[in-house]
């Protein structure tokens, strides 16, 4: 079965660019195939012009990328301060004790409820926080790119409101690269720089965040549900 | 009371066994969710491996390093020579299935069972072997009242304590620890994190089996007669204590075999010798009815 056929697609250092497409359009696994998960079978994935295919997926997150996944995937029975120490794995020969003391600090400041609860299982969470824990995770490598799968799924509305926020931060603060992939086209392109439109596993459109809200197809499509909203 | 307190310190010591080959299966387990049926004979091993050791050249290592030490060299060679031979046990019988299936695997760790009891039988006979009285110190110490206790028992509970302590404290409160942890929760994204599987399965496979064969040893040092079917008994009990603990839970499975054993010898010397083992598999079936997921169980339920 092929998930995604012919997809090309470019990050410009310091830019969000968004991904967006309906369930099953194969945003989830264009992401695996970026982190190793899924194995391509043509085509080449860079990093500043370097080829990632040579590295096994575990050092991917040394080179750089760091992946946070669709559902969360928190580690339930580990506390909060131990997801976030598991998320520094793949760097610890590179960072500095110190380094990610400061990044722990920063990201405490973006989610202070990860700091209040650091002593809690990350299980006994609630869904927000656990997407706010999946974040930090991430973070905490401090990435070149961040991909992030899904952050709004399953959210109450003022906690996506909230994760978007964060998310805006992260990248003014610190000038992470991030890809989003995300259902809720409205919301993504708001923040975004560019944007790529899936549909089946290719993409359909493609081009600055701008232009993409104003796009005709794009407003019918993937925010038509929000324009009557505001009616 | 002399004879509880006897039974109390024959049950720490034997529940101490099951205790370390407990962690052995409930390490394997958590990573790879496989029962490692092949665990019990790595005991048994080990308990061969240290009778090698001490009576080779009749008894030329005791008369060299002397009676401890000869009992030191026995041990480091058993466990070395485990952690050897359960990383090979994982190359040749379980890496080659992985992809199979878990019932595939479950059917190569019984073939590897069988494999290394049959192993040990051809090398070593069918009969009992009894590890070498001069090797073994004969020492024995009052505890108090009338409560006597060997000194073989004593350095035993020490060595094994001290031993789970420590697995204890890599396990729960080191990074490695919670990378080993969070594989057995979800492999894919403990991969995310930078978390080389196989690293993780390095360690199970290496310190799974030296714990067991540590245990191997004591047994024969304790009770000096040794078989090569005593892993299946052995090993049936110390998955006992592991389902007693929740399996897959490694602190679960020191404090299960400790009280698997304790339970054991008071029953033993309560109530019949005889119907012990009848009381022991009770356990397991009314822990598998009334609390499937152990007694200190899964620590949290997930939220979705």
């Amino acid at each position: 079965m092929e998930a995604l056929k012919g997809v090309s697609l470019e990050i410009q250092e310091g830019d969000i660019v968004a991904v967006l497409g309906a369930n099953g359009a194969g945003k989830t696994t264009l992401l695996k195939v970026i982190s190793g998960l899924v194995p391509i079978k043509s085509g080449v994935v860079r990093l500043m012009g370097q080829d990632l295919s040579k590295y096994p997926p575990h050092q991917l997150a040394s080179q750089g990328i760091t992946h946070v996944p669709e559902g969360r995937r928190v580690f339930a029975t580990l506390t909060v301060e131990e997801n976030l120490n598991i998320g520094t794995w793949g760097v610890r020969n590179k960072l500095s004790e110190r380094q990610i003391q400061e990044t722990k600090e920063w990201i405490f400041t973006l989610f202070p409820i990860l700091k209040q609860r650091r002593k809690q299982l990350a299980g006994t969470l609630s869904g927000g926080e656990q997407q706010m824990l999946a974040i930090g995770r991430g973070l905490i490598a401090k990435p070149k790119i961040l991909l992030l799968d899904e952050p709004s799924l399953g959210l109450a509305p003022i906690l996506v409101q909230e994760i978007f926020r964060v998310i805006k931060k992260i990248h003014e603060e610190e000038k992470v690269s991030i890809l989003l992939v995300e259902q809720n086209a409205r919301k993504a392109l708001a923040i975004a720089n560019y944007g790529y439109i899936l549909e089946t596993g290719k993409i359909a459109i493609h081009g600055p965040a701008a232009e993409l809200r104003e796009n005709e197809h794009v407003k019918a499509a993937y925010l038509g549900g929000a324009r009557l909203q505001t009616r | 009371m002399q004879l509880l307190l006897e039974q109390l310190t024959n049950g720490l010591t034997i529940g101490s066994f099951y205790a370390l080959v407990a962690m052995g299966y409930s390490m394997v387990y958590g990573v790879m969710k496989l029962i490692n049926f092949a665990h019990g004979d790595f005991f048994t091993l080990g308990s061969y491996l240290g009778y090698a050791i001490l009576v080779i050249g009749s008894g030329w290592v005791t008369r060299t390093f002397g009676l401890w030490g000869g009992i030191v060299v026995a041990i480091l060679g058993a466990m070395l020579g485990l952690a050897i031979g359960g990383l090979l046990v994982e190359r040749v019988a379980y890496r080659p299935v992985y992809k199979a299936g878990r019932l595939p695997l479950v059917v190569s760790a019984l073939g590897a069972s069988i494999f290394i009891s049959n192993g040990i039988m051809a090398v070593w006979g069918p009969r009992f072997q009894a590890y070498p009285q001069t090797s073994i110190p004969s020492g024995t110490f009052r505890l108090f009242g009338e409560v006597y206790m060997t000194d073989i028992k004593l350095v035993t509970l020490i060595v094994s304590l001290t031993l789970m302590a420590l697995i204890y404290y890599v396990v729960e409160k080191t990074l490695f620890g919670a990378a080993v942890r969070a594989t057995a929760l979800d492999r894919e994204t403990a991969t995310l994190m930078g978390i080389n599987f196989r690293s993780i399965i390095l360690f199970v496979f290496s310190v799974g089996p030296a714990l067991g064969a540590l245990a191997g040893v004591f047994a024969g040092l304790n009770y000096s007669r040794i078989i090569f079917t005593m892993g299946w008994g052995y090993g049936l009990k110390a998955f006992t204590a592991t389902i007693m603990g929740g399996i897959g839970n490694i602190p679960g499975a020191m404090i299960g075999g400790i009280l698997l054993g304790l339970l054991e010898s008071l029953f033993e010397g309560f109530v019949s010798g005889a119907w012990k083992n009848v009381f022991v598999f009770l356990i397991l079936i009314i822990i598998l009815i009334v609390r499937p997921t152990g007694l200190i169980g899964e620590k949290v339920a997930e939220k979705v």
